[in-house]
């Protein structure tokens, strides 16, 4: 077994839990939940352990790195952060359905991963400029922060769906979304897990500084991909200002959740193939 | 309370701080996606003369220090101080409010309360209450009121300040920026091996600073990966004060070297089609180097009738990666090796042995800068992560007992309230106003 097994299991258990998740969404088939939610953290642990492997293997073929160094590899932590902020809200809110929203994400990223062909996925020894005990800090926190986006995203569709039909009177118990939780939990959630992602991207954004003054003595330098992430987090800085103070909710709240999460993929992926900078060794 | 006059409380406005932000991130673009710090003609190029003239009158160039982008951030920071100046104090008065004044007949309507009675007197209860409140943290005071008692206890009142630690930790930030572009300054210098200076030479301007000291670059070395890949930028750098070493480092990527307050980072390289050759002999332990071209010999000063040369030099990429020596001493033929590049060998000679080393040379790039700012940029940092963990995880949790004594036996009320994450706070309510009412 090696890691690029382990890990090219977890798309399709990805897609799986997916399923699962849809089919309990669909057809309220409730004795599901639990089933999928085992299934999800099995996946999750196979991931885990494709992770670690491939972690252990770099150190093997001698340039022992965490697997957080390039595209694949930041895709499919990217991927293991969503589920694991996924599981969080799902053992802390206890709702499942939730699921069918947030696991979609893992499952495309993964797939991504697998299958674009624009993607290397050997396992490549580290540049000078990234050696530094300050790209685990700095990866691992922007990527924590980046999930509960995507997560706070699928939130904002769920909130989004739901109020569409209920506006549309369509929507009893019997329906399909009944299922769904109540609006104004929904918007709790969402708000709260974009509440979590800010923090986090705050600590990305101050990691990536203090890494970057250490290597190049500038803790600022107006490069993209730092401008990019600042626009992300003045975003997230102006939904929770609006909501705090001007009182803003439900639709505006969801619209702004998706908003912000395009902001993220933008900086996350859209800077390293449209924009150039420092960050342009994450493009391959 | 003071009369608001119009301009503060425009200056004080959530809208106006919405605006600036909303500003701040669509501005922002434009620099990502126009190239920055290009020269005029460059534009011209890329664009048109007409758009290049239009770009310069708008200093999109240099966006992020133009005039209207930093009127945007100074609009920021004016609206942060403006509206704490507004809003801080009646924080405050919250955080220091006397919670045993409280209107009594408030507790019994807040969202949180429950009753029950004892069959004890109200100074048992008192006892009773408090000591349990104590044992789950709750540290409680209390006071007479009419006939009755009002015990209060609270957790979390600083935390009320969180967000304004929050805006104080950008207005921190900026501070510490102003200072680093006042007394700090950034720069490079390109430093051949073997050579010193004791200046470099500022961004943008090119104007040369003085460091105040002499640096020198003893050696350069590039390591790579079986790939090709460069896995190792290295400079041996040495400091010099009246030509005495004062401090000698190697400096990698992320490893600089800092001297009174400035700090030498490896950033770039360049290659010379010169070697630089080191002889030292074993048994005299005299030794010295050379700086020869490609297919050049030269005499040895330190060691009679020896000389050294390079016949032949393999390339990868840009970098030599083998070098081939000719070596010849008094007695005997020469010798001929190939060496890597940057390696030593040991060189048997009739009566002696010979440590003998060759490289390209090389000189090193380095980035030079001096921000004494940004230890206050750094402090604004933890401050902005610990004002937002306190404003966003934590709350101001208040609970009063109200005991009244009648026949004997005391009614009670206990009421609760949180300025934030009211769920949370109805079970921390539920469950301690169970451990209250059990014996």
């Amino acid at each position: 077994m090696d890691s690029s097994q382990l890990l090219g299991i977890t798309t399709f258990t990805y897609l799986f839990s997916t399923i699962l998740y849809a089919v309990i969404f669909i057809f309220k088939a409730k004795k599901l939940g639990t089933p999928a939610t085992v299934f999800t953290v099995l996946a999750f642990l196979v991931q885990t352990a494709g992770l670690l492997l491939r972690w252990q293997e770099s150190y093997k073929i001698g340039y022992g790195h965490a697997p957080l160094t390039n595209m694949y590899e930041s895709v499919v932590f990217f991927a293991w952060t969503i589920i694991l902020m996924y599981l969080l809200i799902e053992w802390k809110f206890k709702t499942k359905v939730i699921g069918a929203f947030a696991v979609p994400f893992a499952f495309l990223a993964m797939a991504y991963a697998s299958f674009s062909t624009g993607i290397n996925k050997e396992i490549s020894p580290l540049i000078p400029a990234l050696q530094s005990n300050w790209l685990l800090a700095h990866v691992v926190t922007c990527f924590i922060g980046y999930a509960a986006f995507a997560v706070a995203a699928g939130l904002g569709i769920m909130y989004l769906v739901k109020n569409t039909s209920e506006s549309r009177k369509t929507t009893n118990n019997e329906s399909l979304l009944g299922t769904l939780p109540p609006l104004k939990v929904i918007d709790d959630i969402t708000h709260k897990t974009m509440v979590f992602g800010f923090l986090w991207l705050s600590v990305g954004i101050i990691t990536g500084a203090i890494w970057a003054n250490s290597a190049w003595g500038t803790y600022w330098s107006w490069d993209p991909k730092e401008t990019w992430s600042l626009i992300t987090w003045f975003i997230y800085a102006i939904t929770l200002h609006a909501r705090y103070t001007r009182g803003w909710g439900g639709t505006r709240i969801a619209w702004l959740a998706l908003f912000g999460f395009v902001s993220v993929i933008f900086t996350y992926y859209g800077v390293n193939f449209l924009l150039s900078g420092l960050h342009s060794y994450g493009s391959n | 309370m003071k009369k608001k006059n119009p301009v503060f409380s425009f200056f004080a406005s959530v809208k106006l701080a919405l605006f600036t932000l909303f500003m701040l991130a669509v501005t922002s673009i434009i620099g990502t996606v126009i190239p920055q710090k290009e020269s005029f003609d460059w534009y011209v190029q890329r664009y048109s003369e007409s758009t290049a003239k239009l770009f310069e009158v708008l200093s999109i160039p240099d966006m992020y220090n133009s005039w209207w982008f930093l009127g945007l951030l100074g609009l920021l920071s004016l609206n942060l101080i403006v509206c704490s100046i507004d809003r801080f104090p009646g924080v405050w008065k919250q955080i220091k409010a006397d919670n045993l004044a409280n209107d009594l007949s408030r507790l019994a309507k807040m969202r949180l309360s429950e009753k029950w009675d004892l069959d004890k007197t109200e100074a048992e209860c008192a006892s009773e209450l408090t000591n349990k409140l104590a044992s789950n943290g709750w540290n409680s005071a209390q006071r007479k009121r009419d006939d009755s008692l009002l015990i209060f206890a609270q957790k979390g009142a600083m935390t009320r300040t969180g967000v304004y630690i929050v805006h104080a930790s950008i207005l921190v930030i900026f501070i510490g920026a102003i200072v680093g572009e006042l007394y700090g300054f950034k720069g490079s210098i390109m430093l051949p091996e073997t050579k010193s200076t004791t200046s470099i030479f500022q961004f943008g301007s090119g104007s040369p600073i003085d460091l105040g000291f002499e640096v020198r670059c003893d050696r350069f070395d590039i390591e790579f990966y079986d790939t090709g890949m460069p896995k190792a930028y290295r400079s041996h750098l040495t400091v010099l004060e009246d030509s005495k070493v004062i401090l000698e480092k190697n400096i990698v990527v992320n490893d600089p070297l800092t001297y009174k307050g400035i700090t030498f980072y490896q950033s770039s390289y360049q290659g010379y089609q010169d070697f630089i050759l080191s002889v030292a002999e074993k048994n005299t332990d005299t030794s010295e180097s050379v700086t020869l071209s490609f297919q050049q010999r030269a005499n040895l000063s330190n060691h009679n009738n020896t000389a050294i040369g390079i016949i032949n030099a393999e390339m990868r990429g840009q970098s030599v990666s083998r070098i081939k020596i000719w070596f010849k001493d008094e007695q005997g033929p020469a010798s001929v090796f190939w060496i890597r590049a940057g390696d030593e060998v040991t060189v048997q000679r009739a009566d002696t042995e010979y440590i003998i080393g060759g490289k390209q040379m090389y000189a090193t790039g380095l980035q030079v800068a001096k921000d004494p700012g940004v230890w206050i940029v750094y402090i604004g940092c933890g401050m902005m992560i610990l004002g937002l963990f306190v404003a966003f995880f934590m709350s101001h949790r208040r609970i009063w007992l109200l005991l009244k004594e009648e026949h004997g036996s005391t009614s009670i009320l206990l009421a609760g309230s949180t300025n934030k994450n009211k769920m949370g706070f109805e079970k921390t309510f539920s469950s301690l106003a169970d451990v209250l009412k059990s014996n």
